[in-house]
């Protein structure tokens, strides 16, 4: 079914316009013929009498406005919309601008009405880029019938069919099949993701090839894809300041203009004389004096600007928050899970005394056993990618050397593994290794030394690149914070470019730092912002200009605490929405530029009589047609991918 | 108690006209008129909730003859 581009009321809309046109047009030339003739100002000898027959298209394609300013003098707003353009045409009618009059109407229904379908098409474009909303669900019942229901009505435990091709209705678990997810919408990720059975599975992704059977684990409305929706759409609520100033300027612009508008249609009246030509001047005014194009073009921008993040992945909670990304100066960022993976791997193992590697790796995975110690995982999982199945074998038993290590008996002999401290109190003699970034845990057997193991929290492998882009897009200084040694974080702070590293910080810590930074940035247009994983940096999050949380979907108190979620843990999604963002903001200033400019120059042309209501009608319609086309370039991505 | 509504509105200034008008009305604590996504917001007492709505749909057509309110 193609969907109809025009609404009903938009069609009928189209004929009035379109009758009043030729209606308009018969009248034009009949009067003009009837001039020629010389016989105008014999039939049609009285003013009025001539504009009665102009009333009939005025009225067909103006008839609702006049209703409106009725409606609108009866409830005193004066300063409305409906209201200035009836006062502007019957100002033109009295004047005896019969036919022009009639035209500015019949041109301001033309403009609204071509307003009114691009911005219809503009809020569908962006809706579009969101659209992940599921239609329907489709229920198992356990006769095995299938019934297609509402999302709404899912409840928590129910089985639904998910056939190729349909969104995931609501947050669940893989019940039965394997397929491959399309998480775009929620990601913008384009790689599709692999599910199984006992995966969990999240609302708004689409399916694959395969037929999934999933239990639903929340209601429609506490799954990912609504509540991503409310916010996004809530987004747009929360104003910049560009948007609460021209809302500020509409509210004094229009008083203002029809003031000037009664100033010029009286005090030069009395000075000079020739008052129809002041009050047709003054008319011109009250047509511009209208701030629709104002008040619209600020906020379309900034609702492109957030439809364009939340194609790449991106919520954004605001229209402010976008505007403090485009003044960005100064990122701060925790380590642990943010620019590392925030799991412990095994980067370098150096074997001593003819041992192999995977002979260090295997022996230290025995002794580790069992251990859930993230060092005891990371050298099980390197033994068990090292080799030879089989190899690793358990321990007999175990001795938990506090502060040094372990003591394990296995089947090839006794098994020491541990730091520095542990090898000498056994008398082992061994090679001392020193990295500042690393975990060293030595490895000796029956007293003789094997090797030793080094371990790190490994750097995301975008990370560097990711830094140097934002650096590209305009960010002065990048510090990182961690609780971690500060060998530790001077290490992967110099690996990753970042400018200043402040290690060894307690939660608390964090908070103080930041507050500190943002000192330096009071006062300035200068803004700071935080990036973290919203596990527990809620509190920094929370004191920054801007709280990013990476990573996050699915995380309900990250959601909550940040002003902008990454929904994928990809640090480059960062310097995108700061170029979206600075996008975003001189297209808005490009239209406020543009909208006051012109409003001022027709204001300043049309006082002086060289710019006639035609002109002033552009003014107005005109120029928010143009404000719209030039927000929808939001929408293209190459302008702000690199 | 915060409730959402789907609106009709066809110009921006209007919108932002709704919205000033909408807040001014007593046991309204909070309102919101999104033109772009053609939402209200209310966010107001819970016992006189449609006693203020009917009161909210006035004042907008006031500012907006022919805006709606889909209730």
């Amino acid at each position: 079914m193609k969907k109809s581009t025009l609404s009903k009321a938009q069609r009928r809309e189209r004929t009035r316009i379109v009758s009043a046109l030729v209606i308009y047009l018969v009248l034009v030339i009949g009067e003009h013929v009837l001039d020629r003739m010389g016989m105008l100002n014999g039939i049609l000898a009285n003013q009025w009498i001539q504009m009665i027959p102009y009333l009939v298209p005025y009225f067909i394609v103006g008839g609702s406005v006049v209703k409106n300013a009725l409606i609108g003098i009866r409830h005193l707003q004066m300063f409305d919309e409906s209201f200035l353009m009836f006062l502007a045409t019957i100002g033109a009618f009295a004047v005896g601008e019969n036919s022009e009059a009639c035209a500015v109407m019949l041109f301001y229904q033309v403009g609204e009405f071509f307003q009114d379908y691009a911005v219809n098409k503009s809020r569908g474009s962006i809706k579009d880029l969101m659209e992940i909303a599921p239609e329907y669900a489709n229920l198992l019942h356990e006769d095995g019938s299938i019934e297609t229901i509402d999302p709404d009505d899912v409840e928590i435990g129910n089985i639904l069919v998910i056939r190729p091709g349909e969104k995931i209705p609501v947050d669940g678990v893989v019940e039965e099949g394997e397929s491959l997810v399309n998480t775009a919408a929620l990601t913008g990720e384009s790689v599709p993701r692999t599910v199984r059975k006992n995966d969990e599975i999240l609302s708004g992704c689409v399916n694959g090839e395969g037929t999934l059977r999933i239990r639903a684990s929340k209601e429609y409305e506490d799954s990912t894809v609504s509540r991503i929706l409310e916010m996004v759409e809530d987004a747009t609520s929360k104003k910049s300041r560009t948007e609460n100033f021209i809302t500020r300027f509409a509210r004094w612009y229009t008083p203002i203009v029809v003031f000037g508008a009664l100033a010029l249609a009286i005090i030069p009246s009395i000075v000079v004389g020739h008052p129809l030509t002041w009050i047709y001047r003054a008319c011109t005014f009250l047509v511009i004096s209208c701030p629709c194009a104002l008040v619209l073009a600020v906020p379309l921008s900034f609702f492109g600007g957030i439809g364009a993040a939340s194609r790449e992945g991106v919520l954004v909670k605001g229209s402010n928050y976008l505007e403090l990304m485009s003044q960005l100066d100064t990122v701060v960022s925790d380590k642990t899970g943010t620019l590392t993976k925030g799991e412990f791997t095994v980067t370098k193992v150096v074997p001593a005394n003819n041992a192999s590697e995977a002979d260090v790796l295997r022996t230290a995975a025995a002794a580790e056993g069992l251990s859930t110690h993230p060092i005891a995982v990371s050298i099980r999982r390197a033994a068990g990618k090292a080799g030879k199945a089989g190899a690793v074998t358990g321990y007999e038993s175990v001795e938990n050397v506090s502060g040094r290590g372990l003591l394990a008996k296995t089947e090839n002999g006794l098994v020491a593994v541990g730091n520095a401290k542990m090898m000498r109190e056994q008398n082992i003699a061994f090679t001392e290794e020193s990295d500042d970034a690393s975990t060293i845990v030595y490895v000796a057997r029956d007293g003789k030394y094997l090797g030793a193991i080094f371990i790190s929290d490994t750097v995301k492998e975008e990370a560097a690149d990711a830094i140097a882009d934002m650096k590209r897009a305009g960010v002065r200084q990048v510090v990182m914070l961690t609780g971690d040694r500060e060998a530790v974080g001077q290490a992967v702070g110099s690996r990753l470019g970042i400018d200043t590293t402040c290690a060894e910080l307690l939660p608390d810590g964090k908070v103080a730092k930041v507050e500190e930074l943002l000192q330096q940035e009071s006062g300035t247009k200068r803004k700071l912002a935080f990036i973290g994983d919203g596990i527990n940096d809620a509190p920094v999050l929370a004191r920054a200009d801007v709280g990013i949380a990476m990573g996050s979907l699915g995380s309900d108190a990250a959601i909550e605490a940040a002003d902008i979620v990454i929904m994928d843990d990809k640090l480059k999604r960062i310097p995108l929405v700061i170029r979206i963002a600075r996008k975003t903001v001189a297209i808005a200033n490009e239209n406020i530029v543009f909208a006051i400019g012109v409003k001022l120059l027709i204001l300043a042309l049309g006082a002086v009589g060289l710019a006639g209501m035609w002109a002033a009608v552009f003014a107005d319609v005109g120029v928010a047609m143009i404000c719209i086309i030039n927000s929808m370039r939001m929408l293209n991505r190459n302008s702000f991918r690199l | 108690m915060k409730k959402r509504f789907k609106i009709e509105v066809d110009c921006a200034n209007c919108a932002a006209k709704m919205e000033e008008a909408v807040k001014k009305i007593d046991g309204v604590s909070d309102a919101n008129v999104n033109f772009m996504t053609q939402k209200m917001k209310i966010e107001a007492d819970d016992g006189r909730f449609d006693a203020i709505m009917d009161e909210v749909e006035k004042a907008c057509k006031k500012v907006e003859p022919d805006c709606q309110i889909f209730r």
